[in-house]
């Protein structure tokens, strides 16, 4: 776990050295935001060689079934937003597909919500 | 992308306490994991710790669990974070939820009227969920709606979070509630709710 307030940078960028260093002292991905139950699979491709960070390796590794963006950071212990930076190369590597998740609200969709009430009842 | 499914999320809320966790967990197909999100005071924004001068940085900490309800289809239940300070992360987690489970401890009733504020507000779907704890006086589920002034469409009903069955019950009613809400909508019709 990282603890927050041990290490401040001066310049404000934050206590977590460790992720900052990762993430090529980037804060936030360059693309839109993956949801936290945006759903990641890892790529039918040849994991790259060069180029990736361990921590990259980490989440490929977490996403070889379908998994979400929190999951991904609760397994690897890394807080959300450095998995999003993470992924977000993944993904433009074409390392990675992600799922957006439904938007119930946005969508009211009568035939997703019985499907939900008859998946609760059958567990 | 068809072999991905598609991931929902419903929300745990309550007061400190409320057994939020406890249900997490009880329903859950996984062990509740707990994922963190730093937020540094820009993201935080003007409406949220308010009086902060410099740049600090906070670490929220959400607990969620899994249910996978079908192949195609994959629910999210997410522990809401404490109350008032972290409403910016509730922003985050109630975007696109299906709706919203309100915790109330009837020995401290006062503590859920937060949640249920907010999510009034935002017009999300919620029903109340009062967790029977031990020891504490049992009350009727009209007596909780009164004092919490709850319309009377929002269902509220009696719960014990530690149990699977009672968890499940939970979710069920808020869903059907939910159903009921977009059929009225979309097809004009209200008596979806058996
Ligand atoms: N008797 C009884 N005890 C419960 C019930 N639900 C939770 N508890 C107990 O209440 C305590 C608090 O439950 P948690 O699930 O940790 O509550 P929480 O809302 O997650 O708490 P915070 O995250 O700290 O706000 C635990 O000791 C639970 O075992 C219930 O339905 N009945
Ligand atoms: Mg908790």
């Amino acid at each position: 776990m990282y603890q927050t307030g041990q290490h401040a940078v001066p310049d404000g960028a934050g206590p977590l050295v460790r992720p900052y260093a990762m993430t090529h002292g980037r804060t936030r991905p360059s693309s839109d935001n993956f949801d936290l139950i945006a759903l990641v699979v890892a790529a039918d491709v040849p994991t790259p060689t060069v180029g990736l960070e361990p921590e990259h390796h980490v989440v490929l590794r977490l996403a070889q079934q379908p998994i979400s963006v929190a999951e991904i950071a609760a397994h690897a212990d890394l807080p959300v937003g450095v998995v999003r930076i993470l992924l977000d190369d993944l993904r433009a590597g074409g390392c990675v597909q992600v799922k957006a998740p439904m938007s119930v609200a946005k969508m009211p969709n009568t035939r997703v919500l019985r499907a939900v009430i008859n998946g609760l009842r059958a567990l | 992308m068809d072999e991905i499914p598609y991931a929902i999320k419903i929300l745990i809320a309550g007061g400190f306490g409320a057994g939020k966790t406890t249900m997490v967990g009880s329903v859950s197909e996984i062990e509740p994991l707990r994922t963190e999100e730093v937020i540094t005071a820009e993201s935080v924004g003007i409406d949220d710790l308010a009086g902060v001068e410099e740049k600090t940085t906070t670490t929220v900490a959400m607990d969620f669990g899994r249910i996978t309800l079908n192949d195609g289809l994959v629910l999210y239940l997410f522990g809401t974070p404490g109350q008032d300070r972290f409403w910016f992360m509730w922003d985050e987690l109630s975007l696109g939820a299906v709706g919203a489970v309100v915790l109330a401890d009837t020995r401290r009733l006062a503590d859920c009227f937060p949640s249920i504020d907010y999510f009034e507000q935002r017009g999300t779907p919620f029903i109340v969920a009062v967790n029977c704890f031990d020891g504490a006086k049992q009350y009727r589920t009209e007596d909780v709606r009164i004092a919490l002034d709850l319309d009377d469409h929002v269902p509220v009903l009696l719960c014990d979070a530690r149990k699977r069955e009672s968890s499940k019950s939970v979710l069920i009613t808020l869903v059907e509630y939910v159903l009921q809400r977009f059929s009225g909508e979309l097809e004009n019709t209200s008596e979806v709710m058996a």
